[in-house]
């Protein structure tokens, strides 16, 4: 082998988990907040508004129904205009986070959806405010569901991350294509793939059991 | 004090008009537990939320303790709402908080501080019995301490009112009636004015002392209690009283009996005297006792009884109308042969 494969292995996995993670944050912050909006304004007990739900629901939908590869490249502006280069991984952490952004919002607004409406009600008769309600009964009611969502989003991330090599964003994906597939190292290219599955494993494992440990609703 | 002046709130369903709750016009005095009873979808749910204005009206107001708060809203609803507990049919606690952090989340909302709190928090437990369970999650409690929970909560901003949704519907007899207890002592341990809605008519027969049916949105027979039980004036009140008072003779007995069958009611103080023995002796008649119970509606009591009379046509004759003087009502279910 002419390269030095466990240097390239660090490299590509540390430019993976810079693009999952900071995409990721994205998502739950940006994404978190619009799914709460879509989650207010379409109940009755918060603050029910038709025309917002609705145009927010259509942005999400339009950005969730374009394919990823063709955000990549879609995204090429908006990379150059915010981090001044259209490749790298941190020029790809803006379409990564945009689908992220699209699909998490949409989770989190199922995760909010769920929580128990009479909960939300008997907090509505005691007279506590909107905002302590959504900070103290529905942000922890719906925590155990938030995780699991969140980290559906992070294993979609990893996938899309590697993707994301094809146009120059690098990662353990953009390795397996370019040593694995093009130069024919059928090596390089299972080590990736088992990274990579390791890595959804691990992601897996920690939202699962933060999840399990934070749902109180069976004994 | 809760008054209603000509409420009515109607929805809007596939571009018709539904009248969930049409013309509402009564109080609700200061210190009684007053029960809404009707079968489902008769309104009194929809007609219990607009006190607290969970449900607006589309016409009409609201009056709680002479203050029309039809149309308060933020700061004066909110203040509105913390001196108005309200339970529900499924508790509806938080499932991820442990029994102090649900209670102690209305007290935080309020504004109090933090050992005002607990201290409160720890008194509310102690009034429902549930010091023990501070710490559990809702999901390891039984269902009626889950209402007990919900009590606590409800009352811990010093309610004066307690507004209480189908409160026993999910729980079992003996729940149902360690709730309504609770409910009782604490109507008059602290003055609480409580009302029930509830499709349990035996609910309302054990505490409560006035109540008003419902039957399609409308209010149609209000007074107090017993008196809505034993003599319900409206045709609706009698149907929904029929399907829970069971208690009628079976078909066979009436067949095998030779004499009359009469159905004696007694109510209030004639409950208690030997009416029927003094019958027996003044007529020279005898009597055969078939079915009888003696039940309580807020605190007095009612009896039926069934009783194939024996003896000749004439002394029944005068037996019955000596009967239906002294009973609160006679009813001949056979005339016999």
């Amino acid at each position: 082998m002419d390269f030095d494969l466990k240097a390239a292995l660090l490299l590509t996995f540390g430019q993976t988990m810079q693009m999952v993670i900071s995409s990721l944050l994205a998502a739950i912050i940006i994404g978190g907040s619009i799914g709460l909006l879509l989650f207010l304004t379409s109940n009755t007990l918060f603050l029910k508004n038709r025309i917002i739900n609705q145009i927010v629901g259509v942005i999400i939908n339009i950005t969730r129904s374009i394919p990823f590869l063709i955000l990549l490249v879609l995204m090429i502006p908006v990379s150059k205009a915010i981090v001044h280069t259209s490749i790298g991984p941190n020029a790809v952490v803006i379409p990564l986070a945009v689908a992220a952004i699209a699909f998490f919002g949409r989770l989190s607004e199922a995760s909010f959806s769920d929580v128990d409406n009479g909960v939300l009600e008997a907090a509505i008769a005691s007279g506590a405010s909107k905002l302590s309600i959504v900070l103290k009964i529905l942000l922890p009611e719906s925590l155990p569901s938030l995780i699991k969502n969140i980290t559906v989003t992070a294993v979609s991330l990893i996938g899309f991350s590697a993707m994301a090599g094809t146009v120059g964003g690098g990662g353990i994906g953009d390795l397996a294509i370019r040593y694995g597939y093009q130069r024919y190292e059928p090596e390089v290219m299972l080590i990736c793939v088992i990274v990579l599955v390791l890595l959804v494993q691990i992601f897996q494992i920690i939202g699962d059991s933060s999840a399990k440990q934070l749902d109180k609703s069976s004994k | 004090m809760i008054e209603f002046k000509n409420v009515s709130v109607s929805f809007k369903q596939d571009k018709q008009i539904f009248e969930a709750v049409n013309d509402a016009n009564f109080k609700i005095e200061k210190g009684e537990i007053f029960g809404i009873a009707g079968s489902s979808g008769a309104g009194k749910s929809t007609l219990l939320r607009t006190i607290n204005l969970l449900q607006s009206v589309s016409s009409g107001e609201i009056l709680v303790d002479g203050e029309n708060v039809t149309n308060y809203q933020r700061t004066q609803l909110r203040i509105l709402r913390r001196n108005i507990g309200m339970i529900f049919q499924h508790f509806n606690l938080a499932r991820n908080l442990t029994v102090y952090q649900n209670i102690a989340f209305v007290l935080k909302a309020a504004g109090k501080s933090k050992v005002e709190t607990e201290i409160r928090v720890n008194e509310l437990l102690d009034l429902v019995n549930l010091s023990d369970k501070s710490n559990s999650y809702p999901a390891n409690l039984s269902g009626g301490e889950k209402q007990r929970v919900a009590i606590a909560r409800a009352l811990a901003n010093d309610a004066k009112i307690l507004l209480c949704d189908e409160p026993t519907s999910a729980l079992d007899l003996e729940t149902t009636s360690s709730i309504l207890s609770l409910l009782k002592d604490l109507n008059k341990k602290f003055g609480i004015t409580i009302v029930i809605i509830t499709h349990e008519l035996d609910v309302i027969k054990s505490i409560c002392t006035r109540c008003a049916v419902m039957n399609k949105g409308s209010v149609v027979e209000i007074g107090d209690v017993y008196a809505v039980f034993t003599k319900p004036r409206e045709e609706f009140t009698r149907q929904l009283l029929s399907h829970t008072n069971h208690f009628n003779l079976p078909e066979e007995i009436i067949r095998k009996m030779q004499g009359p069958i009469i159905r004696l009611t007694f109510k209030g103080d004639n409950a208690n005297n030997p009416i029927l023995s003094y019958a027996a002796n003044t007529f020279q008649i005898g009597f055969n006792i078939l079915l009888g119970k003696i039940e309580y509606i807020n605190g007095l009591p009612l009896g039926i009884l069934y009783v194939e009379l024996i003896g000749e046509a004439d002394t029944i004759k005068l037996a019955i109308e000596y009967l239906a003087a002294n009973t609160a009502d006679l009813e001949v279910i056979n005339h016999g042969l």
